[in-house]
């Protein structure tokens, strides 16, 4: 049985025990229906030219989490950033670890999405956000929508910021050959909140693992959201990540997300402004090496006038790995006075490596401001002497070139011990010891 | 300290260097003048390492030791130091750490331990008020967004935190202002001592004012074409360099 009809097949089994009553209910029978007529993505589609999912579907993955397996601290605790005090929602094979897991309702909700559907207390916010960005027609994005059932719920009420930042992981222990998993989070930041997330998955072996994670994030007017994607998974986890944002006026959301490590990694990065004067960012640092892949697809929707845009990409590829950018920018007729910004460059560090970077513009509005660029090339052999020529050896002058060019991403790093963090995974990568942080 | 024989180097296939015999001695400083386009950078970046460049015949030795087979970094560490006529800007690293790096890179390769973060800070301190160079600007991104004059008094800054056996200047003076070249060329005398050498690079005899060499050879089509005193200097300001060109033709 192939991966697709295990899937459908399995829904049923899936929804016994869920309240059937319950609105979720028919997105998840609707999402299923998607999810059955379109299947997985293949290369014809034009968004899926240079990924390719084949490879996982014939891997027979279990579709439903066993019961969770007992994990120490102290053997996971460098998966956190553990440098800083912080919440913590952690899963493990999917499910929610309380041993691990600092949560709170102090003001703010930051607690499971299982608790919110179930709850009558978050029935409302669930009904207005739940599923509301997320596209219903993506097939992965449906797929994910059928089996929502966990995941990270975050709420933040207007004028509200929690105390500290909040940390999202999902650890896989490889108590299963090959697993899939489903995560589905929900982040919402009412009228002038503010909330700073930090997003990984981890897994602890050499199992399959492929992850079809949702998020829905929604800015109110005035509110803030820093949300970093750490991805530096072991060489046979896979990830699709669809991330859903929805601004309303002067709101500001930034994403980071870095791509260090991972079989596959898909990332669909989707922005949607629904309001004036609205900041969106979008910055990432890709280094990758073997035969890793990483497939960014970005997309910002300016529907309204005023707002800004800025996209800042770097990649450095090695080995025979293979990077994609795309990038989509949509400017409605009355979104005047758009300012957007798309910036990808990348260095190839071997004649196997390759990159596929392509802008895709679609403006209706004449008073805009849109500007990208793309670069190419290789690490700047003048720039290379002149650091040996200081006696810096040629590893660690590569090193410290790629820090450079990767620099101006992590500057906008707003917890300084995610960036002293980032650059030691950075350094750990390259194998060279810095003496410096940047 | 330094002996080249018979020098020749190419890149491209197109011979740049083509039979270069210097010999600087420990304490001296020598000026290399010569037309634009007569080998002079060429041969201050093979000296230091630069792989670009195809050595053909010859042979390039500091302290009796054949640099040959070395690296830019091990030259480095053996007391090499080239101040580059077009710094290269590094953005997000920092004058201060690039200079630690530099130093305790240097210092590992020679079997010592990283130098005291306090012995570091005096160091940077001193230096930097002997080219006085402000504080705020050990802080900026390597070179990122310096003026022409900047990027120059920071090579020497490189220069006097390094502190090598044999420092080629190549066009220091290029883009200093008169002040910047008097505090440079101040900074450059005060590193001058007995047991190091000093190599200038350029293209006017006004830094020779200031940093007075001992020697002054005259490059053009890859070769020394003359080889003179401090007064060469002075002649050729006067005269410029045709009548050279024209003696080396004959």
């Amino acid at each position: 049985m192939d991966l697709k009809e295990k899937l459908v097949s399995s829904f049923m089994a899936f929804e016994d025990g869920l309240d059937l009553d319950h609105p979720v209910h028919e997105e998840r029978s609707n999402a299923i229906k998607n999810f059955e007529t379109k299947g997985f993505p293949t290369k014809k589609d034009e968004a899926w030219k240079y990924t390719s999912l084949k490879g996982l579907q014939k891997i027979d993955f279990s579709i439903f989490p066993k019961q969770e397996t007992t994990l120490e601290y102290k053997d996971v605790k460098k998966y956190f950033l553990h440098e800083i005090d912080a919440y913590k929602i952690v899963f493990v094979d999917g499910v929610y670890s309380s041993y691990l897991s600092e949560t709170t309702h102090d003001g703010v909700d930051v607690c499971l999405m299982s608790s919110a559907f179930s709850k009558p207390m978050f029935k409302q916010v669930i009904e207005v956000y739940f599923n509301k960005a997320a596209s219903k027609d993506e097939s992965l994005t449906s797929l994910n929508t059928a089996f929502s059932k966990e995941g990270a719920y975050i709420y933040i009420p207007k004028n509200k910021m929690p105390k500290k930042p909040i940390q999202i992981l999902h650890l896989a222990t490889g108590n299963e050959a090959a697993l899939m998993l489903q995560p589905r989070n929900l982040i919402v930041a009412e009228d002038n909140a503010e909330v700073q997330i930090i997003e990984r998955h981890q897994s602890l072996t050499g199992n399959e693992v492929f992850t079809n994670c949702v998020t829905e994030i929604f800015a109110g007017k005035d509110a803030i959201v820093d949300y970093y994607k750490v991805q530096n998974d072991a060489p046979t986890a896979s990830l699709v990540d669809n991330t859903y944002i929805s601004q309303k006026n002067s709101s500001v959301v930034r994403v980071h997300t870095f791509s260090l490590g991972g079989k596959l990694i898909r990332n669909n990065l989707n922005f949607y402004q629904n309001g004036e004067r609205i900041d969106s960012t979008l910055k990432g640092v890709t280094i990758l090496g073997d035969k890793q892949h990483v497939d960014h697809h970005t997309l910002v929707h300016h529907a309204q006038p005023n707002c800004e845009s800025h996209q800042d990409y770097k990649g450095i590829f090695g080995d025979s790995s293979t990077g994609v950018f795309n990038g989509k920018i949509i400017v409605d007729k009355i979104a005047q006075k758009t300012d957007a910004f798309q910036q990808n460059n990348n260095i190839l560090l071997s004649d196997k490596s390759t990159i596929n970077s392509k802008p895709q513009l679609e403006i209706f509005a004449d008073d805009v401001k849109c500007s990208h660029g793309c670069t190419i090339g290789q690490l700047d052999e003048e720039a290379m002497f002149y650091l040996r020529s200081r006696g810096i050896p040629k590893k660690e002058a590569k090193a410290l070139l790629m820090y450079a060019f990767a620099n101006n991403v992590l500057e906008s790093v707003r917890i300084p011990e995610l960036k002293v963090r980032i650059n030691k995974i950075i350094a750990d990568k390259l194998g060279v010891r810095m003496g410096f942080d940047l | 300290m330094l002996e080249i024989k018979n020098l020749h180097a190419s890149v491209d296939d197109k011979e740049i260097l083509k039979g270069i015999d210097l010999k600087v001695n420990a304490g001296e400083v020598h000026a290399i003048m010569g037309p634009n386009g007569s080998g002079k950078s060429t041969l201050a970046e093979v000296i230091a390492g630069q792989e670009e460049f195809e050595v053909g015949e010859g042979n390039i030795f500091l302290e009796g030791e054949d640099l040959e087979e070395l690296s830019p970094e091990e030259r480095a560490h053996k007391g090499v130091f080239l101040s580059f006529q077009y710094p290269v800007e590094i953005p997000g690293v920092s004058v201060t750490n690039f200079m630690k790096t530099a130093i305790n890179e240097s210092r590992k390769a020679q079997g010592l331990e990283d130098m005291p973060a306090n012995e570091m800070l005096k160091k940077i301190r001193e230096k930097s008020e002997m080219l006085e160079i402000d504080r705020k600007f050990l802080s900026r991104s390597l070179n990122e967004g310096f003026s022409g004059g900047e990027k120059k008094r920071n090579e020497i800054f490189q220069m006097a935190m390094m502190e090598p056996k044999l420092a080629i200047l190549d066009e220091t003076d290029s883009g200093l202002d008169i002040d910047a070249l008097r505090i440079v060329a101040n900074g450059v005398n005060k590193l001058r001592s007995k047991d190091n050498a000093i190599i200038v690079i350029t293209h006017y005899q006004r830094l020779l004012e200031y940093i007075v060499p001992d020697f002054v050879h005259v490059l053009y089509n890859g070769k020394i074409v003359k080889s003179g005193t401090k007064e060469l200097a002075l002649e050729l300001e006067e005269k410029g360099y045709d009548w050279l060109k024209e003696e080396a033709a004959v």
